[in-house]
């Protein structure tokens, strides 16, 4: 389809989110990768800290925390059970590493945003589910939001070899599977329509 | 097939036929001349790419927005490496922007498209007769009819192997044959794009479709994996060229598919015929393989290209372009995109893409008071994080709770009714070599200049409007369109060396022969004259059968080199 101009600024904004990789980093084996961010939170749940790659303990607690806003936890599974954080640490380590920086800055930001919110408190994480809804939503205009925004959301839904997506939690909830074969009737529609026939 | 038997031509001794692009067109002439026992080397800019190469992964291959969200881009074009310029107008100066969207890769194309397969009808090789001349475009009519192209568009058909209904739509052409293979099963989207038309007195009738429905010529047939259109399918069952002509072309022993081998400039001897094309290996190492001919398969934007670089002290203005019009008329995918969610679940993730088409707006009607038509097809337009950054109505949150609702309720919910819709052409619009942007060889950047005429936006807001009728008739419980504004990036290439039979109006002959150079060939989307319905693949490969016909009676009685 041609793409119209507000469509092309979406894409501009991912083209600008997602930089170049290297063949090198192409050849980067995910499920290894996985394998050794699920040996660091079987650490974690013995008491042991994760090990990110990029975040430390305290901005990745951040960092969830503001994940699991986007997508929140209710009656399903959200952000935080489908292992978000795991696929951004492993995203900013490796084809989105030109984007740390923002995070770097974005993160100095939140705490100050939060600060300035509760003069006691200097971690988003601390604050209340109202307040971060508030604070969030004085930001969501923010090239740092949308990119939390657009990661989780890949995060979530990409394929759980990428980190997240734990479980398939995020296809799950849409109600999406990834079988390599399928068989009619495919929904309700086409299904009613054969038994008419 | 073992890569290391295949059959290799040396750079020095001509071959008899030296095609540039591997793609929908290309895939076909190179079987069709390795065929008739003609040494073929086909370059291809893009890598040989196999089924096993093909996975289900929205992060690496693409999202709605045409874009892989990591890394490059796997099987079209990289804007990275091949920038492009783009500017509305002559006055302008042009600004990098990702406008041309092409298939780059063994099978270009045809790799990762939908596979919708449709006919041009008759009246689209003649508007300019039926319609009168329209202010201030190059309507005209095409060298040749329908009646001429009709065998080949059944050739086409059953090589490539196609789904479909034959006398199910009563606006469909004449036909010498049906479909080789039936229609793919209906999906909710067919059920409802049916249910809707049926309702507003329109004729829906099944989507004809490049993808298998039965196994066919030891191609296995579709499983409904639903990773299709924006992706290459690993059964094989997608009838790109990759996986039905190109393999039966390397089967002859005559034709060697050359894949990273990107061709700067077509050469000629002294006497202006073409002897060869210069092109870098993927250690962008230059290489000149020598050629009795040429056939230029590079898409309607690449092959103007290639014709401009190929400019020499005979031909000053660019080969083959003595009338100036190469580049000219270039043409894209206008069509509108409208949304409906339903009460019950579709799961649109499963299958092919499209399995319904309504064709009632098909032709141009003066009571409407504009000139244009189009065809309108129901489908899911989305993979799950595409669908979560765009397919969701504006008025729902783009975080928290509301978010995430939508999220869960419409996914398999939502239907897109896409329309496909003339694209006039314009001599303003055109590709021509930026003057300052190069490319990662150090060629020049491909510059677009694009508007569409006032008719093709008057032609997307009616088929918009048409949509949401549509979508309403099916029942939708809610529904919303796309704005239609200017295009800004667009696929489907097409105007740019268009045929005639007048060599000061057009590039190339009826036989797709170069007016200036009688070694030259050009096939693919830059030989077309009209947009047609901007479906062009059926088209552009019913053409290349065509032409291939004539290349080879033309060799065989050594009218050629």
């Amino acid at each position: 389809m041609a793409m119209t101009t507000s469509d092309a600024s979406r894409r501009q904004f991912l083209f600008g989110s997602v930089s170049g990789l290297s063949s090198v980093l192409l050849a980067l084996r995910w499920p290894a990768i996985l394998a050794a961010q699920e040996h660091a939170k079987r650490a974690k749940a013995s008491g042991l800290p994760a090990q990110f790659q990029f975040f430390s303990p305290e901005d990745a607690v951040e960092v969830e925390a503001m994940a699991a806003q986007v997508i929140p936890s209710d009656d399903a599974p959200g952000a935080r059970e489908a292992h978000v954080i795991y696929f951004i640490d492993r995203v900013l380590a490796t084809f989105d590493r030109d984007k740390q920086p923002a995070y770097t800055q974005g993160l100095k930001d939140l705490r100050h945003r939060t600060q300035e919110l509760v003069s006691s408190v200097n971690r988003f994480s601390s604050l209340t589910t109202e307040q971060q809804i508030q604070l969030l939503s004085a930001i969501e205009k923010t090239d740092f939001f949308e990119l939390v925004r657009l990661h989780t959301i890949m995060g979530y839904l990409s394929r759980p070899e990428y980190g997240g997506n734990y479980n398939q939690t995020g296809w799950k909830l849409i109600g999406f599977e990834d079988q390599m074969t399928y068989h009619p009737p495919f929904g309700y529609y086409d299904s009613e329509y054969n038994k008419g026939r | 097939m073992n890569h290391s038997a295949m059959t290799k031509f040396g750079h020095k001794t001509p071959v008899d036929f030296v095609i540039v692009g591997a793609g929908g067109a290309g895939g076909v002439v190179a079987n069709e001349l390795s065929t008739a026992g003609f040494q073929v080397v086909v370059l291809e800019q893009g890598p040989y790419l196999h089924a096993e190469d093909f996975t289900h992964d929205e992060l690496k291959f693409k999202d709605v927005f045409d874009a892989p969200f990591i890394g490059r881009e796997v099987l079209t074009n990289d804007h990275a490496l091949q920038p492009n310029t783009f500017r509305k107008t002559q006055s302008e100066k042009a600004e990098l922007t990702a406008f041309a969207q092409y298939g780059r890769c063994v099978g270009g194309g045809t790799v990762h498209f939908t596979g919708n397969y449709w006919r041009f009808h008759e009246v689209d090789f003649a508007e300019r007769s039926r319609w009168g001349p329209i202010e201030s475009t190059g309507l005209a009519d095409w060298p040749i009819t329908y009646a001429d192209l009709e065998p080949y568009y059944t050739k086409a058909e059953w090589e490539i192997g196609i789904s479909g209904l034959a006398g199910a739509n009563p606006f469909d052409p004449p036909r010498s044959k049906p479909y080789p293979l039936p229609p793919l099963p209906v999906k909710s989207s067919g059920v409802l794009l049916e249910r809707g038309a049926r309702k507003l007195g329109w004729h829906p009738y099944p989507a004809p479709t490049a993808i298998l429905s039965q196994s066919y010529r030891g191609r296995s047939a579709c499983a409904h994996c639903g990773f299709c259109e924006f992706f290459g399918c690993e059964w094989g069952a997608k009838s790109s060229t990759l996986a039905s002509v190109i393999p039966m072309a390397e089967k002859t022993g005559r034709c060697e598919i050359r894949p990273n081998s990107y061709v700067r400039k077509i050469s000629t001897d002294k006497n202006g015929r073409v002897d060869g094309v210069l092109y870098f290996d993927v250690q962008k190492q230059e290489h000149l393989q020598k050629a009795k001919a040429v056939v230029v398969c590079a898409n309607g934007a690449e092959t103007p290209r290639l014709l401009l670089m190929s400019k020499s002290n005979l031909y000053p203005q660019g080969l083959a372009n003595s009338s100036g019009l190469v580049g000219k008329f270039f043409m894209v995918d206008l069509g509108s995109l409208s949304l409906g969610t339903f009460e019950h679940p579709l799961n649109e993730f499963k299958s092919v893409r499209v399995t319904r088409v309504v064709q009632d707006f098909y032709d141009s009607d003066p009571k409407r008071g504009f000139y244009g038509g189009g065809g309108i097809d129901a489908r899911f337009e989305f993979y799950p994080i595409g669908f979560a950054l765009g397919g969701l109505p504006s008025d729902v949150p783009l975080w928290g709770a509301g978010f995430k609702k939508a999220l869960k309720e419409n996914f398999n919910r939502t239907v897109t009714v896409f329309s496909h819709t003339t694209c006039l052409p314009l001599d303003s619009n055109t590709i021509t070599l930026d003057p300052e942007v190069k490319d990662a060889w150090g060629l020049p950047a491909l510059r677009v200049t694009y508007k569409s005429h006032p008719d093709d936006f008057k032609t997307l807001r009616f088929f918009r409007d048409r949509s949401l009728e549509l979508l309403d008739a099916a029942g939708a419980v809610r529904k919303w369109a796309l704005p239609i504004e200017d295009t800004t990036a667009a696929g489907h290439l097409m105007g740019t060396c268009r045929m005639g039979n007048d060599a000061k109006g057009s590039v190339v002959d009826k036989h797709h022969r170069a007016h200036d150079v009688p070694n030259l060939f050009i096939v693919d989307g830059s030989s077309f004259v009209t947009s047609g319905r901007n479906q062009p693949t059926c088209t552009i490969q019913a053409l290349a059968y065509r032409a291939a016909d004539h290349i080879i009676r033309m060799a065989k009685a050594g009218n050629i080199a």
